[in-house]
């Protein structure tokens, strides 16, 4: 695992294998999620993987009505909104993702500060197939 | 402070803009055509378009859109500037304000004396799904690939402002409520329409097609209405979403020794100031954005002036939620307070700091490439007391401002214009 590029294709690939990897710099051990392949406080690029513990709390959120054509095609429409939000991570990072699990027909449900846990979302198959970031009510 | 200053002076001589909409019948080229000559025409003294020595054009969807990239020297050739030099600028929404920088730090530079710049847009041939899913190529890969919409965004936003300072969605409602009776006096607003007029229309369209007449008894009753205001990302309604629109701007820029041969009112670019920010998960704080203020931090440095000294503005209301913030990050109001001070009229018209007075972008529109020049033509117009039924009531205007996103606050600046 240490062998693998700190970028985007690294971090999806991690993700299809249900783990929330970031990267931390070994000079100065300045934490990113998602990774980072430089430093952007002290410029090392001595970076090595952490794995992230997946619980946290819910910072910020919506439920989105009108959504792009991929999300359209999960199912999600005008009458079925879906949650994304922004996670305060117990390592202190923060996540954007969906928040699954939530009353999805009252938007006043979820509540700011709530407890939640990650889940990962496949989707697709084959060479389509993609995970996204998800978390849930712990 | 930072204290860079131009190396020498820039001021606006020209400015027009097409009217903004949806328009089946005119394309980008003709919209900005609309803009160029009103331009021209708007120049007191004249001015020889031949003169015209260089041009920057701001422009973000046009390579999907509408499926024709390299948008620059068509619109060149279009006004006949072929073959002097012109740039494109994208920074996605703000891309006009990036051209009236470069623009202007060209001059600054002693490289040009007159010059073009502007943007166009033409966005309302697609379907809503694909003008929302080009938009979000602005935004964050992180947040974009997990179906975060720019109205997801915002709406976020708010849920973190909601819970930090204890305003709520009706908070924003006099915000849509004000933009619009702003809007209603632009002839050139895609809506130029008040809450009120559009409730009586539905009215009258009920009451003629025999279906059941709505009985809202003012404005934030329709607004809470679902089937007149239905939700597109909770906490964001479809008012409190600017529209999809059509149109082109454009300002034609001097050195500040030779503006007085094209006009005894130049307008004079005083503070320009620009900035860029980091996807969500990484901002300091959900309820600010850091690139609006690097942007204020170069601009009220250039000028030398402080927020105090700022009399009205034109902010980028994309949605009602980011006009609060830019209030506060731009220093017009402390954190926290900005709705505060909306629900007190502080922002209307009449108010001691009007904010949007063209409508904003909510009610003028959003032709995103046009936007940023089309908020210097609302300035402008507005400092030389030329805004007709919409003119800030204070006789004494001397400083406005116009600040502009670009993506979900990936890009933010801030441009400080002064009459003198």
């Amino acid at each position: 695992m240490e062998e693998r590029l700190f970028n985007d294709i690294s971090f999806k690939q991690f993700l299809n294998e249900e783990k929330l990897m970031g990267s931390r710099c070994k000079k100065c051990g300045a934490l990113y999620f998602p990774p980072r392949p430089i430093c952007v406080k002290c410029y090392s690029s001595e970076m090595e993987w952490v794995e992230m513990s997946g619980k946290g709390k819910l910072a910020a959120y919506n439920y989105t009505y009108v959504g792009p054509p991929a999300v359209i095609a999960e199912g999600y429409d005008r009458q079925h909104p879906y949650c994304a939000g922004v996670v305060e991570m117990e390592e202190g990072l923060r996540a954007v993702a969906r928040i699954e699990g939530v009353d999805l027909t009252n938007p006043e449900s979820p509540k700011i500060g709530m407890p939640l846990k990650v889940a990962f979302r496949h989707l697709g198959e084959g060479e389509n197939a993609k995970t996204l970031l998800a978390f849930e009510p712990l | 402070m930072q204290k860079r200053k131009l190396g020498r002076g820039v001021a606006v001589v020209g400015a027009g803009m097409s009217k903004f909409g949806m328009f089946k019948d005119k394309d980008s080229k003709y919209l900005f055509f609309e803009g160029f000559k009103e331009c021209l025409e708007s120049v007191d003294k004249g001015i020889d378009p031949a003169d015209i020595q260089a041009m920057w054009l701001g422009n973000f969807t046009n390579d999907f859109f509408v499926h024709q990239g390299h948008w620059g020297p068509i619109i060149a050739d279009l006004i006949g500037l072929a073959p002097r030099p012109v740039t494109r600028t994208e920074g996605a929404c703000a891309a006009s304000t990036l051209a009236l920088k470069d623009a202007a730090y060209s001059i600054a530079s002693g490289m040009y004396d007159i010059v073009l710049a502007g943007g166009v847009e033409e966005m309302s041939k697609c379907s809503t799904a694909e003008a929302t899913e080009g938009l979000a190529l602005a935004g964050s890969p992180y947040e974009s690939q997990l179906g975060f919409t720019f109205p997801g965004v915002f709406a976020t936003i708010s849920t973190a402002y909601f819970n930090k300072y204890g305003a709520t969605h009706e908070d924003l409602e006099n915000i849509t409520i004000k933009s619009h009776n702003n809007g209603r006096l632009n002839p050139k607003a895609q809506f130029n329409v008040s809450i009120r007029d559009i409730m009586n229309s539905r009215i009258e369209r009920a009451r003629k097609k025999g279906e059941p007449v709505p009985t809202w008894k003012d404005e934030k009753e329709a607004l809470r209405d679902p089937k007149f205001n239905p939700p597109v990302a909770w906490p964001m309604y479809l008012y409190d979403c600017c529209p999809i629109s059509d149109g082109g701007s454009c300002v034609i820029l001097v050195a500040e020794e030779i503006a007085k041969r094209f006009t005894d009112n130049p307008i004079y670019i005083i503070g320009l100031g620009q900035g860029s920010g980091r996807a969500l998960h990484d901002c300091p704080t959900l309820t600010s954005l850091e690139a609006n203020k690097n942007a204020a931090k170069e601009a009220y440095g250039m000028s030398g002036l402080t927020p105090k000294d700022i009399q009205f503005s034109e902010v980028h209301d994309c949605f009602s939620m980011a006009e609060l913030i830019h209030m506060e990050d731009l220093g017009f109001f402390k954190e926290g307070t900005a709705f505060k001070a909306v629900n007190e009229g502080y922002t209307k018209l009449d108010g001691p700091m009007p904010i949007n007075t063209s409508g904003g972008l909510k009610c003028k529109g959003h032709p995103v490439g046009a936007t940023g020049t089309a908020q210097i033509y609302e300035v402008w117009e507005q400092l030389r007391g030329e805004a007709g039924p919409r003119q800030i009531p204070n006789k004494n205007l001397r400083f406005g401002a116009s600040q502009n996103l670009g993506g979900t606050g990936g890009t933010c600046t801030l441009t400080i214009l002064e009459r003198r």
